[in-house]
């Protein structure tokens, strides 16, 4: 180990390399409750020729390696093993090309997401995927999770804008997969392989970008509701109105008070629960689903639906959503957040069995997600200083986890399964399907340097 | 004694370590590491209460390396009191003497302990400050190179020290003044201000104007106009002429004993059962005046008068919003037109462009960022260009540009590129912070005179123009 730091060193200078304890406890953790442990190094590689040598040195001295990028996951897929080497990657972070021509944009793993957005933005282009913490999160970590967000209904996820990908392999051999066509079946799709692998089989170094002609125009309405029930049918209302809007978020009343109380942007604090629906595209057909949406919520029992004045006022009312995880922070020290997802017919049977479990294990669950795509975040508030409430939510966990696969779903929808949804995973995938992703696990990093633990052992 | 093991451990707990905060921080921004960041800095102050890391001089390094802008705070859907946390970490890292060394106790000693704590002494050094600078001594020793001789760190501070006013805030107040009142005879009054024709209200309001010390010595001139634009709004103001340091500076570097037995002195100054509101117009000092309530909730000598203070504390731009200030005519006593056409007397003046640089504690510290702007827009003749990243820190940040000279200066300059490029011929701003590291960084930069200013100067100016 400290002939690799020694080596690290010598490469990327003392000030890339930490290892004093003040300068590496900080990366002990990620954006998952309860999980932390302490590295041994920390380096910021500045390109794939770094963190091939940083690879290469790794499997000399046999050291676990994990990425990370801005340290926003929520499963612990970056949260380091003890004595582990950490590649982050936030100093790559150069937009290479924005290309109008072909519509596609080149980055370094480390370029936050906002700013990706931003530079289609300012060429007249769209970057659709918009997880909760695109202010900070990075595009490599997005990749790598396979991150979701708000438009994930009508634009679908990370995935689905990734055209190629460049990744550093467990032996340092750097690989480019996928190009600029739109139609490219050259050999296998291992490009897809790599996305939502959580950076247990290579590390990306760079990615090309699909980027679409940005909406002529948009409309954002909030919905209040007085139960959840009503909302769930708003939602299947909608769907079936043959209306694919861009977002269609619920919040329920403890998540939309906490959230009030940090955005001030005059949610209805009495509602039991709002959704914040937003469409997009042509004006004539944004002003036309706009009208046919606010008229199904008065159908099925909204006390109110305000439409947002203004781009401004849209955004705000999208920022205030994305902080919602956060703002429930408010109310107790732990959230423990889930990330299950159903088929959008069993919503409404869903956030029924969420209530009666909370009320079985005399918790409080708060739930809010993205209602259009089924994925939803019950998030169990609690503390972790209260060993006898914290088997209680284990417990709890546990039985939203059985509701879930039962309704044929999956435990994560967007989050990934790091260290937080290991446990589940063979349950929801079968012997079979879990054998073989342990079989491409082997065959592309047979030592186990990467990302060891995560999403299997 | 304060304490991270002491300390509330939800107050810890609060973060979730999301990391939301990161793009706001302006340290962080610099360098990329998470130490350098609220969240960082959290896990380490946890770590410390956890016992899992001992109190260093890597760690005081760090507490003192953070800004404390509270733009984190902005930031933070979780609501973690940031504000407490780092001051508590500085009371430890003080306490632990991991930071001590001769110059560093000698230099705190004296400004933190003897100056800052006898309004009087540090008026009447600055008195000798005034002289040093008004008698031309300092241009002669500045052209004989005598600057020269000082060691490193006093030469580069030499320029950024305050131009010192003629008269102190005691000079051009009077204790009280109230609307029907004639003024105080100021002599060389920075406002020819003479009567204040608006009509007092059935029962005038009462407030109390707190003068500040660095605002006292250097921009008397903005609580004079503090006083002028409350008194144009029919208050009966009421200004104590000598007045203790309110202990922000001693609370942000870690002296929590001078911070409250400075509140304690404050509240036996002025009692807020007194007045209808307690006014300050600087963003730091608000920020921290605001706090009494939370820093003697365990005094039971205190505990209940500190918490009417916070409830009548205001910042002077919150205050005019709140009571519905009166917007000033045009000069010559017309209106200004009511649509968007524009008089022929009007058109043939420029319009003043004027731009608003937050105070990190007044709009992150004390949430109040509206109301400047409410009063900049409700000035005749002047347009209001909003500068990039106006809540961005300038790199004042208390005494931050002593104590990290290199990255006050990097936000300093960033700073001053986005003002200029505003294109604006007046910057305003409300503290006395901001406005001198403004007023250095514009002058070391190139390009068009920008004036720096306060928006109630603007204000009172307005006032005074009318007749």
């Amino acid at each position: 180990m400290s002939d690799l730091i020694a080596q690290l060193t010598q490469r990327l200078g003392t000030h890339r390399v930490l290892t004093a304890r003040e300068d590496i406890l900080p990366y002990g953790f990620d954006g998952t409750a309860t999980l932390k442990q302490l590295p041994a190094c920390v380096a910021f590689p500045r390109d794939a020729a770094d963190v091939s040598f940083a690879l290469k040195l790794a499997g000399v001295s046999a050291t676990p390696v994990v990425t990370r990028g801005s340290g926003t996951g929520l499963s612990g897929g970056s949260v380091p093993l003890a004595g582990s080497l950490v590649l982050c990657l936030v100093q790559m972070n150069r937009i290479l090309e924005v290309d109008t021509a072909n519509l596609t944009l080149r980055a370094e793993a480390g370029v936050i997401t906002q700013k990706i957005y931003e530079a289609a933005d300012a060429a007249g282009l769209f970057y659709p995927p918009d997880p909760g913490s695109m202010k900070i999160s990075t595009i490599g970590g997005n990749v790598a999770e396979n991150s979701g967000g708000l438009r994930g209904l009508k634009y679908g996820v990370t995935r689905d804008y990734v055209m190629g990908l460049e990744v550093v392999l467990a032996d340092g051999s750097i690989c480019w997969l996928g190009s600029k066509c739109v139609k490219d079946v050259a050999g296998y799709n291992l490009r897809d392989l790599f996305i939502g692998s959580e950076g247990t089989l290579g590390v990306v170094t760079q990615v090309l970008l699909k980027l679409l002609p940005r909406p002529a125009a948009r409309q954002t309405l909030l919905a209040a509701f007085p139960s959840m029930e009503a909302a769930a049918e708003t939602v299947s209302a909608i769907i079936a109105a043959r209306i694919i809007p861009c977002t269609l978020e619920f919040i329920d009343q403890t998540t939309l008070r906490c959230v009030e109380d940090f955005a001030k942007v005059g949610l209805p604090r009495d509602a039991a629960a709002i959704l914040l629906i937003e469409t997009d595209g042509h004006p004539a057909a944004v002003a036309d689903e706009a009208a046919q949406t606010e008229s199904l919520c008065h159908h099925h029992g909204a006390t109110s639906v305000r439409r947002a004045a203004n781009a401004t006022e849209a955004t705000q009312l999208a920022t205030a959503r994305r902080s919602a995880f956060s703002a429930l922070a408010r109310l107790r020290p732990t959230t423990i957040l889930e990330d299950v997802t159903v088929p959008r017919s069993e919503l409404a049977g869903m956030i029924r069995a969420i209530g009666l479990i909370a009320q079985k294990h005399a918790l409080t669950i708060a739930t809010f997600g993205h209602f259009g795509d089924g994925n939803l975040h019950p998030t169990i508030l609690t503390d972790e200083r209260d060993h006898a409430e914290m088997h209680r939510v284990e417990l709890a966990v546990a039985e939203i986890i059985a509701a879930t696969l039962e309704r044929g779903g999956t435990i994560t929808g967007e989050h990934g399964v790091g260290l937080a949804k290991k446990p589940f995973l063979r349950a929801q995938l079968g012997d079979a399907s879990f054998e073989l992703l342990r079989l491409v696990k082997r065959a592309l990093d047979p030592d186990g340097r990467l990302n060891p633990g995560k999403i299997f052992d | 004694m304060k304490s991270l093991s002491d300390l509330d451990y939800s107050v810890l707990q609060q973060c979730m370590h999301c990391g939301l905060c990161l793009p706001t921080c302006p340290t962080y921004e610099e360098t990329q590491r998470e130490r350098h960041s609220p969240r960082g800095r959290i896990a380490l102050m946890r770590a410390i209460a956890d016992g899992e890391l001992a109190v260093s001089q890597s760690f005081g390094e760090e507490m003192y390396y953070c800004l404390g802008c509270l733009a984190c705070t902005s930031a933070c859907p979780a609501g973690v009191n940031y504000a407490e946390l780092l001051e508590t970490a500085r009371a430890e890292v003080e306490q632990a003497g991991v930071l001590a060394s001769p110059t560093r106790s000698l230099i705190r000693t004296l400004t933190l302990r003897v100056l800052f704590t006898r309004p009087r002494l540090l008026r009447a050094v600055g008195r000798l400050l005034w002289l040093w600078q008004a008698s031309g001594l300092q241009a002669l020793a500045r052209r004989a190179g005598l600057m020269n001789l000082l060691p490193a760190n006093l030469r580069r501070l030499e320029p950024q020290a305050p131009t010192i006013l003629a008269k102190f805030s005691h000079q051009l107040i009077r204790p009280v003044e109230s609307p029907a009142s004639a003024p105080l005879n100021v002599g060389r009054s920075m406002l020819d201000v003479e009567r204040y024709p608006s009509p007092a209200p059935a029962s005038p309001r009462r407030v109390a104007v707190l003068t500040g010390c660095v605002q006292d010595l250097a921009f008397a001139n903005i609580n004079r106009a503090t006083v002028d634009v409350l008194l144009a709004n029919g208050c009966e103001v009421h200004t104590p002429p000598v007045q203790p340091c309110c202990g922000s500076l001693h609370a942000h570097n870690g002296d929590h004993a001078s911070a409250l037995a400075l509140a304690r002195r404050q509240l036996d100054l002025i009692n807020p059962a007194d007045f209808d509101a307690i006014i300050s117009n600087a963003g730091g000092c608000g920020s921290h005046l605001r706090a009494y309530g939370h820093l003697l909730h365990d005094d039971p000598a205190y505990a209940a008068k500190a918490a009417a203070w916070s409830a009548k504390l205001r910042d002077i731009h919150e205050y005019l919003v709140e009571i519905n200030f009166r917007a000033p005519t045009q000069p010559g006593g017309s209106n200004p037109p009511a649509s968007g056409a524009v008089s022929a007397a009007t058109a043939t003046i420029a319009a003043t462009t004027v731009t608003y640089h937050e105070s990190c504690h007044l709009c992150h510290g004390q949430k109040v960022s509206a109301q400047p702007r409410a009063i900049l827009r409700a000035l005749p003749g002047v347009v209001l260009n909003e500068c990039a990243e106006s809540q961005w820190c300038c790199g004042s940040a208390g005494i931050y540009n002593i104590t990290q000279p290199e990255t006050a200066a990097r936000l300093q300059e960033r700073k001053v590129g986005h003002v200029r490029a505003s294109g604006a011929q007046v910057v305003a701003t409300a503290n006395p912070g901001c406005h001198l590291q403004l007023q250095n960084g514009l002058a070391q930069s190139t390009g068009p005179v920008v004036t720096v200013t306060h928006p109630v100067i603007l204000l009172a100016q307005a006032y005074a123009a009318e007749k």
